[in-house]
């Protein structure tokens, strides 16, 4: 009896073809990722951007064909609180770079 | 108003309500766990050149062992969310099948990973080598006891199901392990990527 309340939440989206499908593209986009470094057949500097690349692209992936995630009402304080803790790992993360590579400039 | 005394939710919540604040306070504590893993990211990326004489990455690192793991814990979620779908549409032994498959997958995962750790340990090239091995264990470390622990978390959830059957409470349980265990995936990728191919790059 009760446990038919649960069925219009968060399990709504859930389906096999969302699954093969995020499965597929993140497969794909691994390959990517990995052909860039061991063939090495595309100049550095361009390998490193396609690996942020396609690593954006596999998260995107997974946030919305694993986790759900997209714009619905139903989806929007998970968006929202997402969104938030993105900006903090940015900060976190390209302050401390940023940070430590002006100390090191200044140390030689 | 008995009943609104004894629970923590409003009286005229529904099971759905309950199940949506609660699912929401979960992924919440998964932001939380974000901002230990940025932090362990942003410690790799400033201390990663740091080899004190030692082995670099192109040494130590093995791709195509790596691109196994990578593999082992993709399936793994697949197989998770397998099972999800199986529980929307009431199947239960599909259900325990599915996690079974995303225990199974996930162990290897962690074992793999072991045996990539204790390797490097036995070679000499442990944590305490150089700022490189430190920071490189606590990070990759860190996002295998994750694993670890959501192995241990869907073990019980499997034996739960197996005595309680998909009651309400097993089912919200299991749904909030599902997105631990696809978060610990994204983790992942952020973790090959930085870690492992920008470095041997």
């Amino acid at each position: 009896m009760e446990q038919t309340h649960i069925e219009n939440t968060a399990t709504e989206h859930v389906s096999y073809k969302n699954y093969i499908t995020g499965f597929i593209l993140a497969v794909v986009l691994t390959i990517i990722s990995f052909g860039l470094v061991l063939t090495g057949i595309v100049p550095k500097q361009l390998a490193v951007t396609g690996l942020f690349v396609a690593a954006a692209a596999q998260i995107a992936v997974h946030l919305y064909y694993f986790l759900h995630l997209d714009s619905s009402l139903s989806q929007r304080w998970n968006l929202i609180t997402i969104a938030f803790t993105a900006l903090l790992l940015f900060i976190f993360i390209a302050g401390t770079i940023w940070i430590m590579h002006t100390l090191n400039t200044r140390m030689m | 108003m008995q009943n609104s005394m004894e629970s923590t939710y409003p009286a005229e919540w529904h099971e759905a309500d309950r199940l949506e604040i609660q699912m929401l306070g979960f992924w919440i504590y998964l932001m939380s766990d974000l901002v230990i893993f940025a932090i362990l990211f942003a410690t790799f990326i400033v201390l990663g050149q740091n080899y004190a004489g030692g082995p670099g990455p192109k040494q130590l690192f093995d791709l195509p062992y790596l691109f196994g793991e990578t593999m082992l814990l993709l399936t793994s979620s697949v197989a998770y969310g397998f099972g999800m779908v199986a529980m929307q549409q009431e199947k239960k032994n599909a259900v325990l099948a599915g996690l079974g498959a995303a225990f199974l997958l996930g162990a290897g995962f962690v074992a793999m990973e072991i045996h990539e750790f204790y390797g490097m340990i036995m070679a000499g090239h442990g944590p305490s080598h150089s700022g490189f091995l430190s920071s490189f264990f606590a990070l990759v470390g860190t996002h295998g006891t994750h694993v670890s622990f959501g192995l241990l978390w869907m073990a019980v959830m499997m034996i739960q199901l197996l005595i309680k059957g998909p009651t309400v409470v097993v089912r919200s349980r299991l749904m909030r392990l599902s997105l631990f265990w696809h978060f610990l995936d994204i983790v992942w990728v952020g973790v090959f990527t930085v870690v492992y191919l920008w470095q041997v790059l």
